[in-house]
């Protein structure tokens, strides 16, 4: 692992830094942030001081505070959602993959359904009806999630399946279960990490895009996308606070994109001279 | 007079890590106008890299050491991509192994025809149709004035690589590197292409490279041979005079492998039946059937080998039998006890007697598994072993395969072609079962490496007594393994037996066209074989 770290190319490392500096700032966030995270410190709006290094926002807020704060649950969120979305995606690709018939084609075809539908208006749908809270929120992405997520593990998984090791395992008599777990899961793990990446991205900016929308995580939480939503009207006064999570985004975005192509070009194992 | 190609001292050498190792290690040659020259070895000999080098071009992850290579006065060793530009394609063309992966299946032939000479601006597109046809006509294509018209996926083997050698003789270029160019055919196919080619080359009195690891084809083609191993150069000579007297002990090694056989009488007759298959038809698709009313039998401690040439019907047999496609009529019945003709209903028991092995070793190991894992785990699932019971039983298998035992920590992308294919036998035989069936085990490796899965094969069936049903269409594997023959052509039977009988005429008709197409030694063999076709 550590002579991996080694020989990774600089934009990965610069991926896993910023990487690491959210989690940091995720587990200590109570130590790291200089106020509590719904405390009223300043006035609003104002701009960048010693004592805000961020400024404050819409309610006079402390900005670096809340970003620390959005970190912690922003990306617990995500996590949980894209780990939830890739267990039940890569576990309908697999059956797919292996049942074939019409367990793939009934399991294809709900897909489709959902796909059908625009996520983002089929989210609002839901969770308008539901309500919102954070377990709901979690299950519902999740699920619009892992259509994708099964697509991909669907295609890669029958690839897999029809070379002749499988078949080699399928005459000697072993269950669906085993063949998926040894001969079709190792082999299928370099496409499916790089997309959990990707997807993580994406699951993330989904929730923001809910929260500016507000129906994600709800006040007084701290969330970027909540963040910059609130503070928008900012903007017009020529102040530039809703900015800051904003580029608190775009800079994980880039990092975990910065490591998974790093990843893609291990698994790919092309050489850059 | 100077030669058309002279390539002196030439050095190539390729990239592993970050140090680069030679590949081909000062090698000389020379190729007059009109001359064919054939460059033969094993795989890793060099000769691909050797041949692609004639058009100053090497492999990504290669590069020219040293040498020089002067192709009509000009040098193309490290010249620039523009200058190589105008020699490869018009001047110097090249002919690859498998033309149904060179082709673009998206565009028609003959469009793909016309690209090069127009490219160049020696033809126009209207002209370069017109020779199209012309050259279809000369290379036998059937139907030479529409066939261009066709998709790559629409014409069979032999002739889309017919027509991938049109393409390069299309503007009657000096030189044509064919690289295995029938390598991927079966044997009633090869025979056409070969003609086809010695032909055309003969007309517009082309020069030729052409590398193959088939000394036999080599024979045919060349005037002059030059035997490569390891990046060297083992042996040069005029082809009569190399294949009757060659010097080196290499060579003698892959002329006698051509001639390898078996003893007869060294096994003891047995009468029982192992496996026995009673008129079984199958299909893939409802309504046509792909085997008809085949009917076998194999005998333990004996070989079995089902030969016919691509889409005879001959895997579909294998497959049956091991339960992958289950039969609409017909009985299997093993060691007495018929079997369910569906994989999922047959027992443990039965899956254990009869195992697999593969023609491809590559795709057939899982590349994430250890050879430890991939022999351990039939020894676990079938017989219930584990912990160091199941290593040192590992190890027992290793060495019944000729492997060193360190080679448990190893994954299969570690191991050669025939390294894997060893494994795959262990596998099987990891199962202890009573029949093996052996799907073209050895057509994707070399002749010597094959040569000596084969006789791994036959070793392990004298110690172990098992049965081999062997799926094959190389006839000279058949003569050194099977003791019985049956003959497929479109998905029947016609004519099974005791080799010997097999083997000697009189012949089935469709015997007689397998067994006289297997290329020999002989220089002649090809000219002699096709006037004698003509006369019939």
């Amino acid at each position: 692992m550590f002579k991996l770290l080694k020989q990774a190319p600089l934009s990965a490392r610069v991926g896993l830094f910023i990487i690491l500096l959210n989690v940091v700032a995720m587990i200590f966030a109570p130590v790291i942030a200089p106020y509590g995270e719904t405390e009223m410190v300043g006035e609003v709006w104002a701009p960048s001081s010693k004592a805000h290094w961020l400024g404050t926002d819409q309610l006079g807020r402390d900005m670096f505070t809340r970003i620390v704060y959005g970190a912690r649950n922003t990306i617990a969120i995500t996590l949980c959602v894209a780990l939830l979305s890739f267990f039940v995606g890569c576990l309908g690709g697999f059956v797919a993959a292996t049942k074939k018939g019409w367990v793939d084609q009934a399991l294809g075809r709900m897909v489709d359904i959902v796909m059908a539908f625009p996520t983002l208006i089929f989210a609002l749908m839901v969770l308008s009806i539901v309500g919102t809270s954070i377990p709901v929120l979690i299950v519902v992405i999740a699920i619009l999630d892992s259509t994708r997520v099964f697509r991909l593990t669907r295609a890669v998984a029958m690839d897999i399946e029809v070379q002749d090791f499988v078949e080699v395992a399928r005459l000697r008599g072993e269950g669906n279960w085993w063949i998926m777990r040894h001969e079709i899961l190792p082999n299928s793990l370099p496409p499916l990490v790089a997309e959990f990446g990707l997807r993580f991205c994406f699951v993330f900016l989904f929730i923001s895009a809910l929260s500016f929308l507000g129906l994600g995580l709800q006040p007084p939480m701290a969330d970027w996308g909540g963040m910059v939503r609130e503070n928008a009207g900012a903007i017009t006064f020529g102040i530039f606070t809703p900015l800051w999570p904003a580029g608190a985004i775009a800079f994980l975005t880039i990092g975990v994109n910065l490591v998974v192509d790093w990843f893609l070009h291990q698994s790919s194992q092309i050489r850059r001279q | 007079m100077t030669p058309l190609l002279e390539i002196n001292d030439i050095v190539i050498e390729g990239q592993t890590g970050d140090t680069w190792k030679p590949v081909v290690k000062n090698i000389s040659l020379n190729l007059n106008h009109g001359e064919v020259l054939g460059l033969i070895g094993e795989s890793g000999a060099g000769k691909s890299t050797l041949g692609l080098t004639a058009m100053g071009f090497t492999r990504t992850g290669c590069r020219i050491a040293s040498g020089s290579i002067l192709f009509d006065g000009q040098e193309l060793a490290n010249a620039s991509k523009s200058d190589l530009r105008k020699f490869c394609g018009s001047r110097i063309s090249y002919v690859a192994q498998s033309a149904a992966a060179s082709f673009n299946p998206a565009h028609k032939l003959v469009e793909q025809f016309a690209e090069g000479p127009v490219q160049h601006g020696l033809m126009t597109r209207q002209e370069a149709e017109e020779k199209a046809i012309d050259l279809y006509r000369r290379l036998d294509l059937p139907d030479p004035e529409n066939i261009g018209n066709r998709y790559p996926h629409q014409v069979s083997g032999g002739q889309l690589q017919r027509a991938m050698v049109a393409m390069a003789m299309a503007t009657e270029p000096d030189i044509i590197i064919y690289d295995e160019p029938t390598t991927a055919l079966d044997v009633t196919t090869q025979i056409e292409v070969l003609a086809a080619i010695k032909e055309v080359t003969k007309q517009f009195n082309t020069a030729a490279i052409y590398i193959t690891h088939d000394l036999a084809v080599v024979a045919q083609m060349a005037n002059r041979i030059m035997v490569l191993r390891h990046g060297d150069l083992v042996e040069e000579g005029e082809a009569r005079e190399l294949l009757d007297n060659p010097k080196k002990e290499y060579t003698r090694q892959l002329i006698s492998v051509r001639n390898a056989g078996k003893d007869e009488e060294s096994k003891n007759k047995d009468p029982d039946t192992i496996l026995k298959i009673e008129n079984i038809s199958a299909s893939y698709k409802a309504n046509v059937n792909v085997v008809e009313n085949i009917s076998l039998k194999v005998k333990p401690r004996k070989t079995v080998a089902v030969v016919g040439e691509s889409g005879s019907g001959k895997t579909t047999v294998a497959r049956i039998v091991a339960g992958l496609l289950p039969p609409h009529q017909g009985r299997i019945v093993f060691d007495g006890e018929e079997l369910s003709r569906d994989l999922k209903s047959r027992t443990p028991d039965n899956l254990q007697r009869i195992q697999m092995i593969y023609q491809m070793p590559d795709v057939a190991l899982n590349p994430r598994q250890r050879v430890s894992k991939i022999l351990g785990r039939p020894l676990q699932f079938y017989l219930n072993m584990t912990g160091e019971k199941q290593e040192n039983r590992i190890k027992e298998l290793l060495q019944m395969v000729e492997l060193p035992e360190n080679y448990m920590n190893r994954y299969p992308s570690e191991l050669s072609g025939g390294e894997k294919q060893r494994i795959c036998i262990a596998r099987a035989l990891a199962a202890e079962p009573e029949l093996v069936i052996c799907d073209e085990v050895t057509s994707a490796l070399d002749q010597l490496v094959a040569e000596g899965i084969l006789k791994l094969l036959q070793r392990l069936q004298d110690e172990l007594g098992v049965s081999y049903l062997f799926i094959t269409h190389d006839l000279a594997t058949v003569k050194a393994i099977a003791d019985d023959i049956i003959v497929m052509y479109h998905g029947r039977i016609v004519e099974q037996g005791v080799k010997k009988e097999i083997l000697e005429p009189p012949h089935h008709e469709y015997t007689e066209l397998l067994l006289s197409s297997v290329p020999e030694m002989d220089p002649d063999w090809l000219d002699n074989l096709l006037a004698q076709r003509d006369l019939n």
